[in-house]
């Protein structure tokens, strides 16, 4: 619960600013920005995202460190459910 | 060592260790609390006790969240979750966390509306999605998540969702901590800071810990050589006679935490006047409850829980392993009753458990060696 999972953000949901569309090895979901509203934020900044928020900015190196952190705790595939469990930017709203 | 080659630079991490071994003077014995169970589950998955000299040990702090929580707490949610027409909602880890009749997932097994979310805005969004039911999120963790929670009531309060609410868990690092350095016959020399609190918190909160208590404090990343070189700015503070807050994770944390989090955490939340921890007992001021504006939401006002303090398992001696009297396998369960797969406490459910750590990479790797002989 406490490992941040890196991911890329994609864009900026256009009528929701506090939602981004990040990556996260391949697969794409919304997440919550608003806790980064101080920062500016744009397509290709790399965030460390926990429970659905991005909590902080990280430098592209840093999100491969992570990465690569989180395969070495054996995290990697817990991490990639979590992303892909993340329901509450999906369409049906 | 056993994983030095899998670092991603051995001869840093080579050079890190060997200024431990030069810094830690052989005539006295260093104890080290790693507040983070982050950092505990590191520690264990990188062999990283084997790159230290016998007289540093490394003791393993309650930043564990699951682990902290007595069981009446988990048994008063899961009161909620029996009462029909509620929809109960958990994060993984607390799906496996025994109470007295059962865990999360065993009560969902016998019929209990109970699913597990990755966010608690999915949770919300369920609501949403069922508006003739009510929707319970069990809410859990330190400032690390608690900002995240916080949000999500905002949000529902913004959208006028009123089938939903949060059965707040959420508790403060400081106070524990706190709880640790006043408590008799405490022999801890330094901390290693947790990393994500941190990175809402800041440094600042940790200032009492140099200031009042004169114990250092680094706050530290995760990676192997994060927390080698956190433990080498720990040494050299006490060897020069110093007690301050480090940052050494300052690519992440910000000295001043993340602002709109605080004021998030300020609006929606306020200090319940005393909770129980599991091994620290009661704390005063070291857990959250929901301001008075957001009663509506509030599973603990909107249903009757118990609120029956309940004692861990006789044989479980997590309160124990927890206040650092012993390690893990000195537990009686340890390994035989209690495993990852059929925890018996709580510290052996989440990988952030000191147990389940212990478990994965120094019991496992023994018994494999052992086979081998």
């Amino acid at each position: 619960m406490c490992l941040a999972i890196p991911g890329r953000i994609v864009e900026i949901v256009e009528d929701l600013p506090q939602l981004a569309m990040v990556e996260v090895a391949g697969v794409r979901r919304q997440v919550n920005v608003d806790l980064l509203r101080d920062e500016p934020l744009g397509p290709g900044d790399w965030v460390l995202i926990h429970v659905g928020f991005a909590m902080s900015r990280i430098s592209e190196a840093g999100a491969q460190e992570q990465m690569r952190m989180l395969e070495m705790l054996g995290e990697d595939e817990q991490a990639m459910q979590e992303i892909q469990g993340y329901g509450f930017g999906q369409a049906e709203h | 060592m056993r994983y030095v080659d899998e670092f991603r630079d051995p001869k840093l991490i080579r050079q890190a260790a060997a200024e431990i071994r030069r810094l830690a003077r052989p005539d006295r014995h260093y104890r080290v609390m790693e507040v983070c169970g982050g950092h505990t589950h590191a520690i264990y998955r990188f062999g990283l006790e084997g790159l230290l000299p016998g007289n540093l040990e490394l003791i393993h702090g309650p930043g564990c969240p699951v682990c902290v929580l007595p069981m009446g707490r988990t048994d008063d949610g899961l009161a909620i979750a029996e009462l029909p027409g509620v929809i109960f909602t958990a994060f993984g880890d607390v799906m496996r966390v025994p109470g007295t009749k059962g865990s999360p997932l065993e009560h969902k097994a016998r019929g209990a509306e109970i699913r597990m979310v990755y966010s608690p805005l999915d949770a919300l969004k369920l609501a949403q999605a069922h508006p003739d039911r009510h929707v319970v999120f069990f809410a859990i963790g330190f400032e690390t998540t608690a900002p995240s929670t916080a949000l999500t009531l905002l949000r529902a309060r913004q959208l006028g969702v009123a089938n939903f609410s949060v059965f707040c868990n959420h508790v403060t690092i400081i106070p524990a901590i706190r709880a640790i350095l006043d408590s008799p016959g405490m022999r801890l020399d330094a901390f290693v800071g947790p990393g994500h609190v941190s990175t809402v918190i800041g440094c600042r909160p940790y200032e009492f810990i140099a200031e009042d208590f004169g114990k250092p404090i680094v706050v530290s990343g995760f990676e192997p050589l994060d927390i080698l070189q956190s433990l080498v700015m720990i040494l050299r503070q006490l060897a020069d006679g110093r007690a301050e807050v480090e940052n050494q994770y300052a690519r992440v944390v910000p000295w001043e935490g993340n602002l709109p989090a605080l004021r998030a955490l300020e609006e929606v939340f306020e200090l319940r006047p005393y909770f129980e921890w599991r091994g620290l007992g009661f704390i005063s001021q070291s857990a959250l409850k929901l301001r008075d504006a957001f009663a509506e939401w509030d599973a603990e006002r909107r249903f009757t829980v118990p609120g029956i303090r309940v004692t861990d398992p006789k044989a479980a001696q997590c309160g124990e392993v927890l206040k650092g009297v012993l390690k893990p396998p000195q537990c009686k369960l340890f390994g035989r009753e209690c495993t990852p797969e059929r925890p018996v406490g709580a510290l052996m459910v989440s990988s952030e458990g000191a147990c389940a750590a212990y478990y994965h990479y120094v019991h496992r790797a023994a018994a494999a060696a052992s086979l081998e002989r």
